[in-house]
């Protein structure tokens, strides 16, 4: 393991190993049937601590720091990936807008409830008409006496129907848009106005409950405003920056997960009297995973290093996702066809890994806007 | 209450051992090192009574530095603090006993629970000679563990043969952890974090007057001889004809 991870995290890493081989992978195919996290599960998750690895200590999280972070995540993504979602959501994007911009009073009364796990975020921003180009949203923010009035409709929002609070960019100034006339909210469960759609069916990440969420005249307060009005947009790029390399973390632990099976087919399916690993193009489809694999842990390490030492990372986020999630992604298809017609029978997993892989290359800004804003950087002067 | 349990720092019971060439010991390098399993049930098993009770959970390790890490994964799950008996010598069960003897006359716990074996090499013997040294009543092979409301006695079940048998010793007492004795909990990340900050008394041999003498010294270790490969046969008539010329068996 990495030098630079802290002692207490990788102590902590090794707890989390055991945790995935000793309760979730026993669950994992009933969490893929019934798309719901059993709750004994989910109260072993807020035991470790796992909903506020990311929150400072003062707010009753662990502060980790984002490579220790990376790393644990990675270890809890070699299982199934609806538990990686559940708590990545509140150490990311549900909670980031109030840990860098809230008001000390919206720090102390979510971050706790966050970190504890008793309370479940979402994070609003997609939006039919807004994918990539997240500063084209037509959900609106108008004030109004005490507070502001949203309408609109946001879509693909993960945990949506168990989220307790949704962080939602709006538009507050149709002229400026993203140059401060975007802004963030924090909008309650149970607000007026604010309703539920119905959950995505996907082609993977069964249990994600991703779900359209629809504001008609929902009231927010003043006081659920997060940072300044019109700094939203900002906001939401910074929490983008952290989501692609916990992305990346996710995608190289389950092409771990996947390589570590294949080798131990390889090595036990017999054909024309030997083991398959015996022949050169299993040990290529095996090397090549490795090596990727490989680069992109180290990409994933050099770059969270550098964020917690103040530097700017938006390239190096952008590349270490755009090569993370597209390796992980050979590596599942490489480890379905080693499977032979057994990687296509849902009994091995690998069919499903190879499922949710396939997102990753999407979420978090599609790799063609990682090469997009990678480029751009290059081409600036 | 105040209750003390011994962690050991063991080779990973998943981890697939070598000799060293010399057979002196095994190879320790890139092996990951744990908790002892059934020191992790002690440890648990502490922190319950301590829950019901309120009180204290001590952990002892004897051994070279190395040994605080696994301590560390104790006081992780809970435990008070840690006393670190740094040795860097060889030694037997009966050190280990002597070791803790002292530690115990020093800490006067209510209740000394053990794993009835560490999983590297599965002697089982520390903790009926740790009872035998103090005078205290024992109670082997834990898989229940009941504390009187008077916190006087401990009604502690134990799996035999074809059934369960129930002993009732007064307290102080020795006990040693069984595997079915509980589910050890996991160390969460705060308490991970906590654990740094918890003391650890770091004492020596000398300074506890204990006497280290092993009787048991460790002469070489070999890998189980390899077992050949079957071969099959045509007949009845070819089996017993090997059975007879080869294996010689009838």
């Amino acid at each position: 393991m990495d030098d630079r991870i802290t002692p207490e995290a990788r102590h902590f890493i090794e707890i989390i190993s055991r945790f995935v081989q000793d309760e979730c992978m026993p669950v994992e195919d009933a969490i893929e049937d019934t798309g719901r996290l059993p709750d004994p599960l989910v109260r072993t998750m807020k035991h470790l601590g796992l909903f506020g690895l990311r929150i400072p200590v003062v707010y009753g999280g662990s502060g980790m720091n984002l490579l220790d972070y990376c790393f644990a995540l990675k270890e809890l993504s070699k299982s199934h990936d609806a538990i990686r979602a559940i708590m990545s959501v509140n150490n990311g994007i549900g909670s980031m807008a109030i840990v860098n911009d809230g008001t000390e009073d919206q720090k102390a009364h979510y971050l706790p409830l966050l970190a504890s796990g008793e309370y479940i975020s979402a994070f609003a921003l997609t939006e039919p008409g807004a994918g990539s180009d997240a500063s084209a949203i037509a959900t609106t923010a108008a004030k109004s006496p005490g507070g502001w009035v949203l309408n609109g409709m946001k879509h693909f929002i993960t945990n949506a129907p168990i989220a307790d609070i949704f962080t939602v960019i709006a538009v507050t100034d149709k002229e400026k848009r993203a140059k401060g006339g975007i802004t963030a909210f924090i909008v309650e469960k149970g607000s007026k106005g604010l309703t539920i759609g119905n959950i995505h069916n996907t082609m993977g990440g069964k249990g994600w409950l991703q779900a359209e969420v629809i504001f008609d005249d929902c009231f927010v307060p003043d006081k659920n405003l997060v940072g300044s009005i019109g700094s939203g947009f900002k906001i939401a790029m910074k929490t983008l920056n952290e989501g692609r390399l916990s992305a990346a973390a996710s995608a190289i632990g389950i092409g771990e997960r996947l390589l570590s099976m294949g080798v131990e087919y390889a090595k036990l399916r017999k054909q024309f009297g030997k083991a398959i690993g015996e022949f050169e193009a299993i040990q290529w489809m095996l090397a090549d995973s490795a090596m990727e694999l490989y680069a992109a842990d180290r990409m994933l390490a050099d770059t969270a290093y550098r964020f917690d030492h103040g530097e700017d990372i938006r390239t190096q986020s952008s590349m270490t996702k755009l090569f993370a999630t597209e390796s992980a992604f050979k590596v599942a298809d490489r480890m379905l066809q080693l499977h032979g017609g057994m990687g296509f029978m849902k009994e091995t997993k690998v069919e499903r890994m190879f499922r949710d892989i396939r997102a990753y290359r999407i979420f978090e800004g599609t790799s063609e806007i990682q090469r997009f804003m990678i480029a751009r950087e290059l081409l600036k002067n | 209450m105040k209750i003390l349990v011994t962690v050991k720092r063991v080779s990973d019971p998943e981890a697939k051992l070598k000799i060293k060439p010399d057979g002196s010991w095994i190879q320790t390098e890139g092996v990951k090192f744990v908790v002892n399993p059934f020191d992790e049930i002690a440890v648990e098993e502490a922190l319950r009574i301590k829950e019901k009770q309120t009180g204290e959970v001590v952990v002892v390790s004897i051994g070279e530095k190395v040994v605080t890490e696994q301590m560390r994964a104790a006081l992780a799950m809970g435990a008070d603090r840690g006393i670190f008996v740094n040795y860097t010598g060889s030694y037997d069960s009966y050190d280990v006993a002597n070791i803790l003897q002292k530690v115990v006359e020093q800490e006067k716990p209510d209740i000394i629970i053990l794993g009835k074996q560490a999983v590297d090499d599965d002697m089982g013997a520390a903790g009926f000679m740790l009872a035998e040294l103090l005078g205290y009543p024992q109670a082997a092979f834990a898989s229940k563990v009941e504390i009187s409301d008077d916190k006087k006695k401990a009604k502690v079940t134990r799996e035999i043969d074809g059934g369960l048998e129930v002993k009732e010793v007064e307290l102080p007492c020795v006990i040693t952890a069984d595997l079915r004795l509980n589910t050890p909990r996991y160390a969460s990340l705060p308490n991970i974090m906590k654990a740094k900050q918890k003391p650890v008394k770091e004492v020596t041999v000398d300074a506890l007057g204990a006497a280290v003498k092993p009787r048991v010294t460790v002469k070489k270790l070999t890998e189980p001889p390899k077992r050949k490969g079957g071969v099959k046969v045509e007949s009845v008539q070819d089996l017993v004809t090997k059975l007879k010329n080869e294996a010689k068996v009838i």
